[in-house]
């Protein structure tokens, strides 16, 4: 106690900020970053789950990277990346452009975007792979084939199947980004823009010139927050393809699809965990140059 | 203290009658777990309240849990002491559970290896290690080609009895719209369902072939048999008028189900979902044999084993536990409640059970089954599903789709067996 009393008052406030940081830095040591370090640890070893951990050095690795079916999912992971955040995040813009300036039934309008996004993506998965099904089931073709024309394949298709999966994946999320981007356009105070019309500036001008260059911060935490969604696909993927999870022929498996079934159907968690290490390094450098490329300057 | 030992412990004084007080407080508890399934669960009840009855000294506590997290709880429970002192597992996962050393080898005295070889059905000797089994089977399953009957006699056909016979049903009992488009198969085809077990050990040994050599740890199909078999069964849907299509209704059970597909490969465990659907109507019969008569099918099956946890007077319980389990009794009453066939020819042979119309085919199915010994099932099977995608996705010859399946298979195997 007189330990404590002998204390100056900035360090007694150091010694109360830590009591209260206490609960929240355990919580994370114990639920976060232990089990990190635990899995980086796994990826040195071998391990099916029942038995004994052997050490195996860098075996899992080089593994992995002599492996052709990892870089046909690697590339399919960026894929999904590179596709799915531009196109979401241009659609989501434009409809929150346009619907900020709607007023007529503009909260129900609202509610129908963003209610996707509050349904389950196991039940939407499942609704589109029934969509997309070949006649005589699938909505799509039933309707191409009752005009006469030919079927697509749209999942059991090597080029067909990423895009088919991927178009729900950026519909389900569009809801959050409009909201976001609706948030960003409302807090643009109203005098730029009637100074730029006083001033007689097009619209497109103001879009230019005004409204994107005040919205780089929402802009900024949606490329983030997107592309690390993308990354990391897998609920959309496995429930279309339940039956040959990522096919056909991996076209359309991702990393953490890869990931799970490697650590629970083969049980190989120390080759499943070296698997998580490198997808764990593509988010952080992903994640760090958006964050600098996107950064003010 | 559970409610089912107080009762097993009131049965016990009060069938004991004359003998002292003190042997009730003996009563030994042991524990049984296996993965929930609704019928499994009922199933074993009832075989636990016989078994008590008959021993009650003994009680047999039952937990289950999804099983999705089945091999992560056993895993973590044996090894500290805690968990099943008989424990359910599938038949693929024995060298895991023996190397990790969670169960122990069954006692010569009471399942001398010799006994259960002839009392088993011969797949069941998968379990043998020397002249000890480590586990054993209540009840096994096998494929049967389940047809519509409605579909049979609209189109005038029999429910086919050799290969060329079902070819010619699914060629009359496919339908296609003006513009090609497949409305209704002939036959269900898919690698994803059972159809990798039934090219495994079905149409290969069916063409002469043997799918596996050295305790299955080296692939044996990339041959003569190997590719007679893969091409009769691409031959389904890679022909001019293709019986069939891969993906029709997304899944095979579920186009037959619908009443769209004639014919339709599948295992014992889909009858249960079949008896209540509404307005089909459809039977069984066995796989179909080649034109000389060659017949082949696949089993799979769970068996129940004793972990290294029980020793002791708890040890001597699960004996008598896996006895019980493993009699004809038991086999029974599995039939009766989950639908699952038996694992010993005196019960499966039986006249009712082998001339029954719907188990009757599986049964017989068993005395000419082989059991895969899977390093990774899924893995394996993916395999299978890639190389029937090369011929029709990417247009590749059968014989070198069947070359790459080999090579990868053997690859995945020397992986496994490298490691355990």
């Amino acid at each position: 106690m007189k330990l404590y009393r002998d204390l100056t008052i900035h360090q007694k406030q150091i010694v109360w900020a830590w009591t209260f940081l206490a609960l929240p830095v355990l919580f994370y040591g114990v639920i976060r970053f232990y089990p990190t370090g635990n899995a980086i640890l796994i990826s040195f070893q071998d391990w099916n789950l029942l038995g004994d951990r052997t050490w195996t050095g860098f075996d899992n690795y080089s593994t992995l990277f002599a492996d052709p079916v990892f870089w046909k999912v690697f590339k399919n992971t960026f894929v999904y990346l590179l596709l799915g955040t531009p196109i979401s995040l241009v659609i989501s813009f434009v409809i929150a452009y346009h619907l900020d300036k709607t007023r007529f039934l503009h909260g129900f309008l609202r509610m129908l975007y963003f209610l996707p996004f509050m349904t389950s993506a196991v039940a939407m998965a499942w609704v589109w792979r029934w969509f997309y099904q070949p006649v005589p089931i699938g909505l799509f073709n039933n309707a191409l084939a009752s005009v006469g024309i030919p079927q697509i394949n749209f999942l059991n298709s090597t080029t067909n199947a990423l895009p088919a999966i991927l178009a729900p994946a950026v519909w389900a999320g569009l809801g959050f980004q409009i909201i976001i981007f609706m948030a960003g356009l409302r807090a643009i105070p109203r005098s730029y823009y009637e100074a730029a019309r006083i001033d007689g500036v097009s619209t497109w001008s103001i879009l230019w010139e005004i409204t994107l260059p005040l919205l780089k911060p929402t802009i900024v935490f949606l490329v983030v927050f997107s592309s690390i969604g993308f990354l990391r696909i897998f609920d959309h993927v496995f429930n279309m393809t339940t039956n040959n999870p990522g096919g056909p022929l991996n076209a359309t498996k991702p990393l953490v699809l890869m990931i799970y079934q490697t650590a629970f159907s083969s049980f190989d968690m120390g080759y499943a965990a070296a698997q998580t290490v490198v997808l764990f390094v593509v988010l952080l450098v992903v994640s760090l140059l958006q964050l600098r490329l996107l950064r003010d300057r | 203290m559970t409610f089912k030992t107080l009762k097993a412990l009131a049965l016990a004084t009060a069938t004991g009658g004359t003998v002292a007080f003190g042997s009730a407080a003996h009563a030994v508890e042991i524990e049984y777990w296996q993965y929930f399934f609704d019928a499994r669960v009922t199933a074993m009840e009832q075989l636990i309240e016989n078994f008590e009855t008959a021993n009650p000294d003994i009680t047999v506590t039952m937990t289950h849990f999804p099983y999705a997290d089945y091999r992560t709880k056993v895993a973590a429970a044996i090894p500290a002491g805690e968990g099943p002192d008989v424990v359910q597992l599938f038949y693929g996962w024995l060298n895991d559970y023996v190397q990790a050393d969670l169960i122990q080898p069954l006692p010569a005295e009471t399942f001398p290896a010799s006994q259960i070889d002839t009392d088993f059905f011969p797949m069941v000797q998968a379990m043998k290690d020397g002249d000890q089994y480590w586990a054993l089977p209540t009840a096994v399953r096998s494929l049967a080609l389940f047809y519509n009957e409605r579909l049979l006699d609209e189109a005038g056909v029999e429910p086919p009895t050799t290969l060329d016979e079902l070819m010619a049903a699914a060629e009359a009992m496919t339908k296609v719209d003006g513009a090609g488009n497949i409305t209704q198969v002939g036959v269900t085809a898919g690698m994803t369902a059972q159809d990798h077990h039934w090219w495994r050990e079905g149409l290969i040994r069916q063409m002469g072939g043997e799918p596996y050599t050295n305790d299955y740890q080296t692939v044996n199909y990339n041959n003569e048999a190997g590719l007679k078999a893969l091409e009769f069964y691409a031959g389904m849907f890679q022909r001019e008028n293709p019986v069939t299509a891969i993906g029709f209704m997304d899944e095979p059970q579920a186009a037959f189900k619908a009443g769209r597909a004639g014919m339709h490969i599948d295992g014992s465990f889909r009858i249960g979902s079949l008896a209540d659907i509404r307005g089909l109507k459809w039977g069984v019969t066995e796989l179909p044999a080649t034109a000389d008569g060659q017949r082949s099918n696949y089993s799979s099956y769970w068996v129940n084993a004793i972990t290294t946890k029980a020793e002791g007077e708890k040890y001597d319980a699960a004996v008598k536990f896996m006895q019980y389990i493993t009699s004809d009794e038991a086999m029974q009453i599995w039939l009766d409640v989950v639908g699952e066939l038996p694992a010993k020819p005196s019960v499966g042979m039986t006249e009712a059970n082998a001339n029954d119309p719907i188990f009757g085919p599986f049964i017989r199915g068993l005395e000419y089954a082989n059991t895969t010994k899977f390093a990774d099932e899924s893995g394996q099977r993916q395999l299978m599903v890639e190389m029937v995608e090369r011929m029709t996705l990417e247009g590749m010859s059968a014989a070198d789709s069947l070359a790459i399946a080999a090579e990868a298979e053997q690859k995945l195997l020397d992986g496994y067996f490298a490691a355990n």
